[in-house]
This record gives C-alpha cells, sequence and structure tokens, in this order.
C-alpha cells in the first residue's frame, strides 16, 4: 500500500448524492481476478457514451480535471455492494481522497485499506467545497486537516488505526498476525468451555 | 456483581473478542464461520500465496460459485454457457484456490451449489451466537438466526482466512420494533421495503439493527432472512434478529448442525441469545405492521418507495428529479398500472422455497402477459429440486415463465441475465441502483406476489385484486 502523508491537489467534484458501488464500478466488470487496471471502468456508465467515447459532460472529463486526486461526493457516497473493486477503481485511476458528508461503513473500511483517504466533513464544509469545485487543497493525514488556498482549515476525524496505516503504507495484516498467540489461546479456551 | 443488561449484539460481542479495542487499536474478532464466493475471493487467495501463508482454518471456510455463473443449463458436452471467458475463468480460480488451500466447495458436482447466503442456513452451517463474515454486503442475512453477520472487503477476506480474526471497532445498535399484523398479501419484503423507506438508506450507517416485537417473532424464518438481507439497504453493518422456537425448529437436523444430545446442549446455550431486559441501544425505531402495505420502489435507490395503492410521490430535490427521470415516471400518477417489460423472481433476498411458492400460488393456471418475459431462479440446487418436487417448474412454465438454475443471476447480472436500456424490469431483489440490471435498465424492487401479480397484468399490479379474484371464484 502506497503510504499517503500529505496531499495537494485539486478536487473534482460529483455532487450527486448515494453515489454507490454499482456506479463506481458496475457488477460486469468485477469478473477480474486481479486488482489492477481498475481505473479504466472507474465509474464507467457515467464516463463513457454508448459509443464507447468519453462522455464530455461527466465531471471527470473536464480538461481541468484530469489529474484530481480528490474527489469531493455528495452525501453517503460507496453504499451498496461491499466490492472492493470501488477503492480499487478509484485507486487505479488516481484518486488518493474522497470527503462527503457521510460514506457508507464497508466502501470506507475498504478505502482506507488501499492507501485511499475517505473522510466526514462537517456539512457546512462539505457543501462549500460541492459549490467551488476544482479548488486546490492541501490534506494533511497526521493533522487530520485540510487546508483551503486562503489558509483556512477544515478538520475531520479518522481512527488513530487507519491514520497510522496510511501514514506508514502498511496493510493491516501484519498487526493481526501478531495477535497469533492470543488467537490460539482464545481458541483453546472456546474449545475447553 | 450483577452484570448489566446487554443487547444481543453485545453478548454475540463480547464473546468473540480476541482483543479488545483501544484507543490506538480496533479490537480483534474472532470469525466463526466465512463464507467464500468467486467474485470477491481471488485476490485475497492471490495475497496470502504472496505472502507464503495458509489459510488458518479451512474448517471455518465455506465456498460457492454463484455471481458469475450462467443460469442456463450446461450443453450435451457439459459446456456451460457462461457470459464471457473471464467469467469461467473467475469460477475456475476459485476452484483451484478451494484445492489448493484445502477449503469445502460447493461446486457444479455438489447438490448444494447456490446463492452462499442461502446455502449457508441450508446446510445449517449458519448457527446462532456465531459470527460470520463474507466478502458480499448481503451476509446481513444470516443475522435472522441470531448470527452477527456482515460483508467485508477482499482485503478482509484474506485477514479472516489468514487469522480467523478481523479488525473492527464496536458498531453502535439500533432496534427496531415492529408490533402489530401484517395485513393480507402483505410479507417480509414489504415491511423491509417500508422499514428503509422510513428510515432511509443510510437510516443505519454505523450501526448493528436488532428487529425485534411481535411482528418479528411471527415472521417465518425465510421471512426473517428477506428482513435482515436487506439490512444492508439502510447502511447498516448487519442485522440481527434473537434466535427462538422458530429458529430451533428450522435448524434442526441439518447437515452441519448438532445433532442428538449435542443438539440439545447447543438449543440451551442459543436460548440466552436474546437482548436483556432494560439493555439500552444507541438509537430506537418504533414500526407499526399494520400500516405495512405491498409496496415498491420507485427510484434508483432502495429508500425511494411507495405503497402499491400510492401515487409516485413528487420530487422534493434534485436527485429525486433525476431519479424519477431515469425511471421514466410521473409524479402524481398512480404507481400501479407502470407498464412491465421484466419479472424477476429470485436473489438472495428472495429464492427461497417460500418465495417461489407464493409466486406460483398467483401464477397456477394463469398465463404471464403476452410480450413479457420472467425469469424464476432458485437460490440453491436444493431449492431447484425441492421446488420440482412439488411441481412449481411445471406452474412457472405453464405461465410462460423461464425456470433456471440456481445463482444470483438479475440481481447483478454479472452472468449476462441482464435487460435491454429502458425496459423496466419488477424484481424481487434488493437494489434498484442505475444499471444494476443492465445499462439503462429500470428496476422496481418488490414482493414475490407483487412480482407475481405483475407479470401476471404486464404491469405493475396489486397481488390483493389477484387473491380476492380467486377468493370469490372459490365462494
Amino acid at each position: 500500500m502506497k503510504p499517503l502523508t500529505r496531499l495537494h491537489s485539486r478536487t473534482v467534484v460529483l455532487p450527486f448524492e448515494n453515489i454507490d458501488t454499482d456506479r463506481i464500478i458496475p457488477a460486469r466488470f468485477l469478473t477480474t481476478t486481479e486488482r489492477a487496471g481498475l481505473g479504466r471502468v472507474l465509474f464507467n456508465d457515467w464516463r463513457y457514451r454508448e459509443d464507447g467515447s468519453e462522455n464530455p459532460d461527466f465531471a471527470l472529463n473536464k480538461p481541468d480535471a484530469k489529474g484530481a486526486e480528490i474527489l469531493v461526493a455528495g452525501h453517503n457516497f460507496g453504499c451498496g455492494s461491499s466490492r472492493e473493486h470501488a477503492p480499487w477503481a478509484l485507486a487505479d485511476y488516481g484518486i488518493r481522497a474522497v470527503l462527503s458528508s457521510e460514506i457508507a461503513d464497508i466502501f470506507r473500511s475498504n478505502a482506507l485499506k488501499n492507501g485511499v483517504l475517505a473522510v466526514v466533513l462537517a456539512e457546512g464544509e462539505h457543501r462549500w467545497l460541492l459549490e467551488h469545485p476544482g479548488i486546490e487543497l492541501t490534506i494533511d493525514v497526521a493533522g487530520s486537516y485540510i487546508e483551503l488556498p486562503d489558509g483556512g482549515r477544515f478538520t475531520f476525524e479518522l481512527d488513530a488505526f487507519a491514520r497510522q496505516c496510511l501514514i506508514e503504507g502498511v496493510d493491516q495484516l501484519g498487526f493481526l498476525l501478531k495477535h497469533a498467540d492470543a488467537i490460539v489461546a482464545f481458541e483453546r479456551t472456546r474449545e475447553a468451555a | 456483581m450483577s452484570a448489566a443488561p446487554r443487547t444481543l449484539f453485545e453478548k454475540i460481542w463480547d464473546a468473540h473478542l480476541v482483543a479488545p479495542e483501544s484507543a490506538s487499536a480496533p479490537a480483534v474478532l474472532y470469525i466463526d464461520l466465512q463464507l467464500v464466493h468467486e467474485v470477491t475471493s481471488p485476490q485475497a487467495f492471490a495475497e496470502l500465496r504472496a505472502r507464503g501463508l495458509r489459510v488458518r482454518r479451512p474448517d471455518r471456510v465455506l465456498a460457492t460459485f454463484d455471481h458469475s455463473t450462467p443460469t442456463l443449463p450446461a450443453d450435451a458436452s457439459g459446456k456451460r454457457p457462461y457470459a464471457t471467458a473471464e467469467a469461467e475463468q473467475q469460477v475456475a480460480t476459485l476452484e483451484a484456490n478451494a484445492r489448493e488451500f484445502g477449503i469445502e466447495l460447493h461446486g457444479w458436482d455438489s447438490a448444494h451449489r447456490g446463492i452462499v447466503h442461502v446455502i449457508g442456513p441450508e446446510l445449517g452451517a449458519t448457527q446462532p451466537g456465531m459470527t460470520i463474515v463474507c466478502g458480499d454486503s448481503h451476509t446481513s442475512t444470516h443475522g435472522a438466526f441470531g448470527a452477527l453477520a456482515f460483508g467485508i472487503g477482499t482485503t478482509e477476506v484474506g485477514h479472516v482466512l489468514a487469522t480467523q480474526c478481523l479488525l473492527q471497532r464496536k458498531p453502535k445498535t439500533l432496534a427496531i420494533h415492529v408490533e402489530g399484523k401484517l395485513g393480507k398479501g402483505v410479507g417480509a419484503k414489504d415491511l423491509i421495503l417500508h422499514i428503509i423507506g422510513r428510515i432511509g438508506v443510510n437510516g443505519g450507517t454505523g450501526h448493528v439493527i436488532e428487529y425485534r416485537g411481535s411482528t418479528i417473532e411471527a415472521l417465518s424464518m425465510e421471512e426473517r432472512m428477506t428482513v435482515c438481507n436487506m439490512s444492508i439497504e439502510a447502511g447498516a453493518r448487519a442485522g440481527l434478529i434473537a434466535p427462538d422456537e422458530t429458529t430451533f425448529m428450522w435448524l434442526k437436523g441439518r447437515e452441519r448442525v448438532p445433532q442428538g444430545a449435542d443438539w440439545d446442549r447447543a438449543v440451551e446455550r442459543w436460548r440466552a441469545l436474546r437482548s436483556d431486559d432494560g439493555a439500552r441501544y444507541d438509537a430506537d425505531v418504533y414500526i407499526d405492521a399494520t400500516a405495512v402495505k405491498p409496496a415498491v420502489t420507485y427510484g434508483t435507490h432502495p429508500g425511494m418507495v411507495v405503497d402499491l395503492d400510492a401515487m409516485v410521490p413528487a420530487a422534493t430535490d434534485a436527485q429525486e428529479r433525476r431519479a424519477l427521470d431515469y425511471m421514466q415516471l410521473d409524479a402524481g400518477r398512480a404507481i400501479a398500472g407502470t407498464p412491465v417489460d421484466i419479472v424477476f423472481v429470485g436473489s438472495c433476498t428472495n429464492s427461497r422455497l417460500s418465495d417461489l411458492r407464493a409466486a406460483a400460488s398467483l401464477l397456477r393456471g394463469r398465463r404471464i402477459a403476452s410480450g413479457l418475459r420472467m425469469l424464476v431462479v432458485p437460490g440453491s440446487e436444493q431449492i431447484k429440486r425441492d421446488a420440482e418436487r412439488e411441481g412449481l417448474h411445471d406452474v412457472f412454465k405453464a405461465a410462460g415463465a423461464e425456470w433456471r438454475e440456481a445463482g444470483c443471476s438479475m440481481c447483478l447480472g454479472m452472468n449476462g441475465d441482464i435487460g435491454k436500456p429502458g425496459q423496466l424490469v419488477v424484481s424481487t431483489s434488493n437494489r434498484n441502483f442505475e444499471g444494476r440490471q443492465g445499462p439503462g435498465v429500470r428496476t422496481v424492487l418488490a414482493s414475490p406476489l407483487v412480482a407475481a401479480a405483475s407479470a401476471l397484468a404486464g404491469r405493475i399490479a396489486d397481488p390483493r385484486d389477484v387473491i380476492d379474484a380467486d377468493t370469490q371464484e372459490a365462494a
């Protein structure tokens, strides 16, 4: 997992509420057995027209959205399925942070495990970001704040453990494996009961 | 020292803590059973292989394939009509992984292959008090048995394969109290749609829901599974129902449950799995079951719900206007009577024997509307056999419906079972997202009874009208 400590980027805004995981990556692209390469089908049915050409009206296809690493999305982003293909597709496309006023539980958990910061902002701050697409932001993961061009700051909450994993770029499996003895002891106690 | 009253969720949570959570680290939660399917597991097995890890407890893993599988039978040479070579490869990958890591797989040759959330209970692998996970959000289904069951991502699938544990922050609890008797033609699907319509698609975010009250207690096991299944559509981590005699009767004698004296001891233990009197939830919602009517969705998420005898509600914001545009529905017009192109009966929400019986009860001796296509997809091979033993397949076929092989099918259309752009599908599945059943396809979620009534009429129809006609005829 690529460490994420500080991010400086323009935002790209998808103001729609309840952007579900089928929107992020339609189910027909889930037959892959790989993690890589899903960026090309991110938001597929929004991004491309029926003939396969890019839909120029879609926010990610606008010239000034190219290279943006911060996605500001409407309320309840990532609802629906548990497919980790959703954050895989975002990360592969180049999105490193998703900001919303609410993010679905499983998506958020999956995103944080793939070096994609997924955080919830206060409603007023979220609304302001929705109304200012393309603005340059600096996100400081360790400090849990977003810095605006005028120096103003929006703070966000991030679980201490998830933050540490993001900063160090480590998978949580290593941490779990360190509990091997405790797991064995737990199983023994239960089997004896 | 008297212990503080605990909720059902807290009892299961506490019993599975390998290490409690702290400010700096989540809890290490022991997982009793992991269910595995072909779509969300290949990258997890690859990760294990890359790190030189084994599956820690193969006996606590149960695999099947259901999402990418064709629902048309194999040809004479045994070749199955997969939608793509990649889909076939995905199934083959799970077969290879199961062999390599020593996991029980219910594949093509198993009498129990089927939708992962249907076969877990069917085999008795799902049991009260367990922690159950799967790389699939509808794992909440298993909560119907009083198990703490939730969907996880593929990285976490790997964590559980390698350690039988998961890192979790303790979720909050939400009690949904349902009292009263459900009316004629009103079922579990109508109830859960009503609940999601009430609390919204994010009403359960961060919470585990416990469904309780006289209405819930009166539900059959299969109806309870329908309710818990859609907990995730309200954003909840899981849905739970306390196990009772209904649960024990349903499980007794199944392949993987304890037998003999062990069964009696297990039931004794399971009886303690209920929220203590005085236990507090983080939030409570009260539902009057007598106010629940046959209902369907009219928008593009499962919280946009309307009673069948009501008008399409006016859009209150740009999102809802967009949803109505996509659905090609006009606010202020009756939802009943909307023309239907396809009816799908199936999915982990409504593909069990009672669902098929309900649909067949209206179709018996009748024909579906001309030009309409109806797919009936049983949840498992076992259900398919049971249904055929009762002759339900003949009822469906005589009515003009297609009787298919078990699988997820048109719920998410991964296997090529999809509609054409613009078509309207009345579907007993769980998600009406844009494009879920094919690009441009419009999905209306409904109960098996509403689906069958709509298939007969060729329009969204109220099953109570068909039931009334039957009653008059019988009189």
